[in-house]
C-alpha cells in the first residue's frame, strides 16, 4: 500500500469535513426556522466529528495530533475544496452547497466501504449511515424549495449556477490517483464524479431547477494542491483563536 | 439553560370576578390534590395569560442564549471541546423549540411569539444582554448560569400545566450534561496555567453581578405573586432559588480557588441562609427595559436571522410546495 497515496486521500476528506462542519456551526442561532437551525448543527456535528475520525487514522499513520493538525497548520497546508469554505451567504447556498457536496461524500463514502485500507473501510461502514440523513435532508428542501414559489425556485437556482464550478472542484484529482485505483483503495475522482452527476440529476428532475451544462463549466480548482480562495485563512484565524493562546496548555 | 426568573409585572386579581366561581373551585382544587391541567380543560383567563407569559420568556431565553455562547462555537479550543460546545448549543435551541410547542397549546402561535420578541413586547433573560468577551466566559455560562437555570426550572417542573412539566423534565435531563460539560471546561481553565486561570478569575468577576440578578428581584420588591404560587405557576419565590443555588454552588467555586468579588458572601449557620450584598436592582430594571451592554445586538440578530429565513418559510406554505416524502 502507498502511504504518500492514502494520507493525501484521508487528508483532503479530513478538512472538507472539518471545514464545511465549521461553516454549517454558523448557522446555530441563525437558521431561517428552527429545526433548521437544529438540522444544520447535527450534520455540523457529524462532519468535525468524522473528520476527527480521518485525522486519528492520520495520526495512526504517522501524522501528528489531530488537534495540533487541525488547529495549528495554515490555509496553504489544507487540503479541502474551496466549496467548503465559501461564506455561508443566504440560506439558499447553504443548502445548495449542502445538496451538492453530501450528495459526493455519501457516494465517496461508499465506494470506501470495499477500500483495501482496512480502517478506513471499517470506518465508512460507519459513517455511511450518518450521510444517509444528511443526503435525506438536502434531497427532501431541494425538492420542496425547487419547485414552490418564484422566490424560492429562483433563489436555488442562482446559487446553483454559482456552486456548480466549485462542486466540480471536489473530483480535482489527486497526484496518487493511478495508485489509489492499482491498489484498490479508491476507484477515482472520475468514477465519483460520473456517479454524483446521475444522482443531482434525479433529485433535480421532478423539480422546476435547470442543472447547469456542467461540460461548458471549468472547475475551480487548486484547493487540494493547498492554493485557496481569500475565505480560508481568516476561518482558520477564527477556529484557532483560543487554542494559540498556549498550544501547549489543555483546555 | 437558560430561563431563569422570570419577571412577573403586578397581577391584576379583578379579572377573577369575571370567571364561573364553581369553575374556578374545581380547578383550584385539582391543582390542591397535585393534578396536572392539561391544554383542553378548563382554566381562568389569568392562569392562561400567565402561563404563556412565562413559557415564551423561556423559550425566547433559549434561542437569545443560543447567541453569547454560540459566537463561541467557531472558536472552541480543539475538537472535544468544539463538538461538545455544537451540542450544547444544539439542545438549547431545541428546548426553544419543546418549549414554543408547549406555549402554542396555550393558543399563541410561535410566528406571533417571536414578532413579540422582536419587537420587545416579550422578555427574555436578562443574563444574555451580556457579553461573552472570552472563552471563560462561554465556560462560565456553560457550568453556572446553567446551573442556575436547573435549580429554577427543576422547581417548575413541578408545576401545575402538563405540557410545561413535561417539557421541563425533558430539558432537565439535557441541562444536567452541560453542566457537567461546564464544569469540565472550568475545572481545565482552574487547573491550567496562570494566564487561564487569571481568565476564568475576570469571567466570574464579570458575570458574578448577573448571575445574582438572573434569579429575579429580591422577594422584599418584587411584585405579588401569592396567586400564582397557589396555582402552582410559581413554585418558589426568588430569593429561594438564589440561596439554594449559592448552597449548591458557591463552595464548588471555592472549592477549585477562584475568589468570588462579594466581600459579604458568607452563608450565615444559624438561619441556614446565605448573605450576600444585595445586587444593584436599578440596573437590573435598566437592563430589563433594554438599556443593557447588547440588548440591541441580539435583537437584531434575531430580527435579521428572521428577515433572511422569511422567504424559506412562505416557500413552505405555498401550495406548489407539494408534500416531498422522506424516503426513511
Amino acid at each position: 500500500m502507498n502511504n504518500e497515496a492514502i494520507k493525501e486521500l484521508l487528508y483532503k476528506m479530513a478538512d472538507d469535513l472539518l471545514i464545511l462542519g465549521h461553516r454549517n456551526s454558523e448557522w446555530t442561532g441563525m437558521g431561517p426556522l428552527l429545526e433548521e437551525d437544529i438540522a444544520f448543527s447535527s450534520m455540523a456535528q457529524d462532519k468535525v466529528g468524522q473528520s476527527l475520525a480521518l485525522y486519528q487514522l492520520l495520526h495512526q499513520l504517522g501524522e501528528q495530533d489531530p488537534d495540533t493538525v487541525a488547529f495549528t497548520r495554515n490555509a496553504g497546508q489544507f487540503h479541502n475544496a474551496i466549496i467548503t469554505e465559501l461564506p455561508n451567504a443566504e440560506y439558499d447556498f447553504s443548502l445548495v452547497r449542502h445538496f451538492l457536496f453530501d450528495t459526493a461524500d455519501a457516494l465517496r463514502w461508499q465506494m470506501l466501504t470495499r477500500c483495501a485500507y482496512t480502517p478506513l473501510a471499517q470506518l465508512a461502514a460507519k459513517v455511511r449511515g450518518e450521510l444517509r440523513y444528511h443526503t435525506l435532508h438536502a434531497n427532501t428542501w431541494i425538492k420542496k424549495l425547487g419547485s414552490a414559489t418564484d422566490e424560492s425556485v429562483s433563489r436555488l437556482q442562482h446559487s446553483l449556477d454559482e456552486l456548480m464550478p466549485y462542486a466540480l472542484g471536489l473530483f480535482e484529482p489527486s497526484p496518487y490517483e493511478a495508485d489509489l485505483i492499482a491498489d484498490g483503495l479508491f476507484q477515482g475522482e472520475a468514477v465519483l464524479q460520473q456517479r454524483w452527476l446521475a444522482a443531482i440529476e434525479s433529485v433535480l428532475a421532478p423539480t422546476h431547477l435547470q442543472l447547469p451544462d456542467v461540460v461548458l463549466i471549468a472547475p475551480v480548482v487548486g484547493g487540494r494542491q493547498g492554493q485557496h480562495s481569500p475565505h480560508l485563512q481568516p476561518l482558520l484565524d477564527e477556529m484557532s483563536e483560543v487554542f494559540k493562546i498556549d498550544p501547549a496548555a489543555e483546555w | 439553560m437558560y430561563g431563569g426568573g422570570n419577571t412577573f409585572e403586578g397581577i391584576k386579581n379583578d379579572g377573577l370576578a369575571q370567571e364561573n366561581p364553581e369553575k374556578l373551585a374545581a380547578f383550584e382544587a385539582r391543582i390542591a390534590r397535585g393534578e396536572k391541567i392539561e391544554p383542553t380543560d378548563w382554566m381562568p383567563q389569568l392562569y392562561r395569560k400567565q402561563l404563556i407569559r412565562m413559557i415564551e420568556q423561556h423559550a425566547h431565553s433559549e434561542i437569545i442564549g443560543a447567541l453569547p455562547e454560540g459566537t463561541w462555537i467557531t472558536r472552541a479550543p480543539g475538537f472535544k471541546r468544539k463538538m461538545a460546545l455544537m451540542a450544547k448549543v444544539q439542545d438549547e435551541v431545541g428546548h426553544a423549540q419543546l418549549l414554543y410547542s408547549a406555549a402554542e397549546t396555550l393558543g399563541k402561535s410561535r410566528e406571533q411569539m417571536i414578532d413579540d420578541l422582536i419587537t420587545g413586547k416579550s422578555k427574555y433573560s436578562n443574563i444574555f444582554n451580556y457579553p461573552t468577551f472570552t472563552w471563560a466566559d462561554c465556560c462560565f455560562i456553560s457550568w453556572l448560569v446553567d446551573a442556575g437555570a436547573i435549580v429554577n426550572q427543576l422547581a417548575n417542573a413541578k408545576g401545575s400545566y402538563g405540557p410545561y412539566c413535561r417539557a421541563l423534565d425533558r430539558i432537565c435531563a439535557e441541562e444536567s450534561f452541560h453542566l457537567k460539560y461546564g464544569h469540565h471546561c472550568v475545572i481545565y481553565l482552574a487547573t491550567g496555567t496562570a494566564k487561564q486561570r487569571a481568565m476564568f478569575q475576570e469571567a466570574l468577576n464579570r458575570w458574578w453581578p448577573p448571575l445574582m440578578h438572573f434569579f429575579g428581584p429580591s422577594d422584599k420588591i418584587s411584585a405579588h405573586t401569592e396567586i400564582l404560587m397557589r396555582w402552582k405557576v410559581k413554585m418558589s419565590s426568588n430569593d429561594d432559588i438564589r440561596n439554594q443555588f449559592l448552597d449548591m454552588y458557591v463552595p464548588k467555586i471555592w472549592e477549585l480557588g477562584f475568589t468570588i468579588p462579594d466581600a459579604n458572601l458568607k452563608k450565615n449557620e444559624e438561619t441556614g441562609k446565605w448573605e450576600y450584598t444585595e445586587p444593584d436592582w436599578e440596573e437590573f430594571k435598566r437592563v430589563i427595559n433594554g438599556d443593557g451592554p447588547c440588548n440591541k445586538e441580539r435583537l437584531e440578530v434575531r430580527r435579521i436571522a428572521e428577515e433572511r429565513g422569511r422567504w424559506v418559510r412562505e416557500a413552505l406554505k405555498s401550495p406548489e410546495s407539494a408534500y416531498v416524502m422522506p424516503l426513511a
